[in-house]
């Protein structure tokens, strides 16, 4: 029996839903416990999101007691981690038998480049068809036992991600009457050239 | 020509005198027949336009027919994409001379709100060329009419005879433009270099 | 939930019928039904694999208006995709608000004065009256009713259109709530025009069931036809009247309690039999309800303050977390996911399209159905492109 890994993911706003976060080996078994126990009966499956973390340092903030000159003092520290670059999809799991809800589930990708499987929950929940095609179509997310793995809103030759936070949109920027920003940035790239002075 | 005061002279006698050029373009823009295209949200607006409130069968243009075949105005109403613009220029090669396009909101006209998209393509004046544009998100009904009206207007000033005929009267004029295909990140061509002159702004 | 528990992967191999040789009977005819069609309630594409006139395969295609919303939302602030909601479902952009709203409120920790609420529930009621009548004239004239049942459907819209354009200044695109209240006050001239309103709505509703509800063509078309069964559409995650007409009993305004519609006496209409004439029954029977709710609701508006007095517009920038909130709008339940990390602008903004997801099942509806039957079908699902794609 593999082990599960299981893991609560904080979530420190006012709105505080926290989730689980689950492996992607034993996530197709725990979704099936929760859709099946009788205590749970999570039914139905609102809303499947793709999310992309690209690589990046985390800036969290730790209070810490420390010995300043004899007397213990807190002070703040900023601890730098290292995110991996991953791909996330959460579940968001209600129970229309028994009224409540949510259970927020969340699978991650190994990384975003070639480890990009994780297992399709669509046999449990019909209503994740569209949803985790959309993921493929948009984030790159592979499906494994998704019964029609294809795009969804763009085009069959698209070559792409486009959601992901490094995609390039493609240049015609060559008419822009109020640009600023990064839209100044690419416009620029279509004015004549200077003339010499 | 025939002057005014004798025109209304005869006409009182129940003599009307005009010319073909004036009948021909009378008739044509007093039944302007328009293709159902509602894209988005403008398509709405359109629907309103058409309805019993604001009624554009008062100006013609009230038969919206399903088959480009048999319409000679297209209304592009809501915001066109990058996967639904070979279908619209498909559609309008289908389409008989004389025809007319109407570009009804700013999503039409330059990509609108969506501009920053990148499946949104930034007016439909890249691919067709445009008659009448009607800026709004989403414009009135009423300015639909009053678009309507100006295309009216366009019609019956337009001359048989000379190089503004019309396209059904000219072979030199193009009626079909090439329909962009799908590229591996944007339509290829990103964009009809005969038909489309921006100005060059430099901010 | 046993026939559901392991979907297997789909047969996409189809054949046609056989004789009592065994022999095919024919060729099974492909058609690519939109996205220009006049009956596809937009730019929607089915591509349909026709045995004679029977559905046998039925494969959607979306995206042909896909503006990348999400992630335009992504480079702009919280309150600058506000009005992008408005163009998500363009006939409701006061509940697609309100559901924005309630999102960022529930992440915020936002409280929301009371006569604010009283008016979103009241813009909500009236955009379900008018998302509802005009969605029975487009399902009549996918039917072959062209134009009669919209004309009157037009006809009363219109008069809701009056009472957004006079509060918020637009027809269709009100961008009208805000994070913590509504964006104007809504005064006493416009309380009795609204009263007005909702008490001829009902005579309008009496004729418009006298013309449709007993009409023999309307139940020849759509009892029995298109059915959805209850473990399906539950499974399905299909919300709305679509689950309501097949008798699940799971609407987000008594289930979730958002706003204050714990205050008003209504009822949730069921259907029996999860065909197409419940779900016109069901739509129909709401608007009554809706119509309870409003008369409520403009009796007892309170006065006060129609915007948290503390409430941050400019410079807005919540606590780093995430948030799910979903309100019940007039197709189901929309729903945004909102991952902020502090910072002015979301760093993901997930909206959760009914529309959509709805369509998951229409496969499953129209096979076996005659190809008229799969449009009536496709209408009675209530779709709107811009949410389908948004």
């Amino acid at each position: 029996m593999p082990v599960t890994k299981l893991d609560i993911v904080p979530n420190d706003c006012p709105a505080g839903e926290r989730s689980l976060r689950v492996d992607a080996v034993s996530a197709f078994a725990v979704a099936r416990f929760l859709r099946d126990d009788p205590q749970l009966k999570l039914d139905y499956c609102s809303n499947v999101t793709g999310i992309d973390w690209p690589q990046a340092t985390v800036k969290t903030k730790v209070k810490k007691k420390v010995l300043v000159a004899g007397v213990e003092k807190e002070i703040e520290e900023t601890i730098e981690t290292l995110r991996s670059g991953h791909l996330e999809v959460v579940y968001h799991l209600y129970s229309m038998a028994l009224k409540h809800g949510p259970v927020v589930l969340r699978l991650c990708t190994e990384n975003r480049a070639d480890h990009t499987r994780l297992p399709s929950l669509t046999p449990l929940w019909r209503g994740a068809e569209f949803q985790e095609r959309e993921i493929f179509d948009l984030y790159g997310v592979i499906f494994e036992g998704h019964p029609d793995l294809r795009r969804l809103l763009m085009w069959d030759e698209f070559v792409g991600f486009p959601m992901r936070k490094d995609y390039v949109a493609p240049d015609d920027f060559e008419y822009e009457p109020t640009p600023h920003d990064k839209v100044l940035e690419a416009a620029k790239k279509h004015y004549p050239a200077e003339e010499p002075a | 020509m025939i002057e005014e005061g004798l025109k209304s002279e005869l006409q009182k006698q129940g003599v009307y005198v005009t010319t073909l050029e004036d009948l021909y373009n009378w008739g044509r823009a007093n039944s302007i027949w328009p293709l159902t295209f509602g894209l988005a949200c403008c398509a709405i607006e359109m629907m309103a336009a058409s309805m019993a409130r604001f009624d554009l069968a008062r100006f013609g243009a009230e038969v919206f027919r399903p088959s480009p075949r048999q319409a000679d105005l297209m209304i592009v109403a809501g915001t066109v994409t990058k996967k639904m613009a070979p279908l619209v220029v498909r559609l309008y090669n289908q389409m008989p001379e004389p025809k007319y396009v109407i570009a009804m909101g700013s999503c039409a006209i330059s990509g609108g709100p969506f501009k920053q998209g990148y499946n949104v393509l930034k007016g439909i004046d890249r691919y067709l060329p445009v008659d009448v544009s009607i800026p709004g998100c989403p414009p009135r009904p009423e300015a639909l009419i009053h678009a309507l009206m100006t295309l009216q207007q366009k019609i019956l000033a337009q001359k048989l005879t000379g190089p503004d005929r019309p396209g059904c009267l000219n072979a030199a004029v193009p009626g079909e433009f090439p329909v962009p295909a799908y590229g591996e990140h944007d339509l290829e061509p990103s964009k009809n270099p005969q038909i489309w002159h921006p100005p060059l702004i430099k901010r | 939930m046993s026939a559901v528990a392991e979907m297997p992967p789909k047969n996409f191999a189809v054949t046609p019928r056989l004789n009592a040789a065994g022999e095919p009977l024919g060729e099974l005819l492909e058609v690519s039904m939109g996205p220009h069609h006049p009956s596809t309630h937009g730019v929607f594409r089915m591509d349909v694999v026709l045995d004679g006139e029977q559905v046998v395969k039925l494969k959607p295609v979306f995206g042909y208006l896909h503006r990348n919303h999400e992630k335009i939302a992504e480079g702009i602030s919280y309150l600058s995709a506000m009005p992008y909601t408005d163009r998500l479902d363009y006939f409701c952009s006061m509940t697609n608000n309100w559901a924005y709203a309630l999102t960022i409120e529930k992440l915020a920790g936002l409280a929301v004065p009371e006569r604010a609420e009283f008016i979103r529930v009241i813009m909500a009621e009236l955009t379900r009256l008018q998302n509802h009548t005009c969605l029975i004239g487009f399902f009549l004239q996918d039917m072959g009713a062209l134009g009669t049942p919209m004309m009157y459907a037009f006809r009363e819209r219109e008069k809701i259109l009056d009472l957004f354009e006079a509060v918020s200044g637009a027809r269709m695109m009100c961008n009208y709530m805000r994070f913590g209240g509504v964006r104007v006050d809504v005064d006493e001239a416009w309380l009795a025009h609204a009263r007005k309103i909702t008490g001829d709505y009902g005579k309008f509703l009496d004729e418009f069931e006298a013309f449709l509800t007993q009409n023999e063509i309307l139940l020849a078309r759509t009892q029995g036809v298109g059915v959805l069964s209850r473990e399906l559409a539950i499974n399905a995650s299909v919300t709305g009247p679509l689950l309501r007409a097949s008798g699940v009993n799971y609407d987000l305004r008594k289930v979730d309690h958002y706003g204050i519609y714990g205050r008003f006496d209504f009822q949730v209409p069921l259907g029996d039999h999860g065909d197409i004439y419940d779900r016109y029954l069901v739509r129909v029977l709401e608007m009554r309800e809706s119509l309870k709710i409003l008369q409520q609701a403009l009796r007892d508006i309170p006065a006060g303050p129609f915007m948290d007095p503390k409430a941050k517009l400019r410079g807005f920038r919540p606590k780093a977390g995430e948030v799910y909130g979903r309100i019940e709008g007039p197709k189901g339940e929309l729903g945004f996911y909102i991952i902020s990390e502090g910072s002015p602008n979301p760093y993901r903004f997930r909206v959760r399209p009914p529309s959509l997801i709805n369509l998951t099942i229409l496969e499953d509806m129209c096979l076996g159905q005659k190809i008229a039957d799969a449009i009536v079908i496709l209408g009675s699902v209530d779709i709107v492109l811009g949410e389908v794609d948004r």
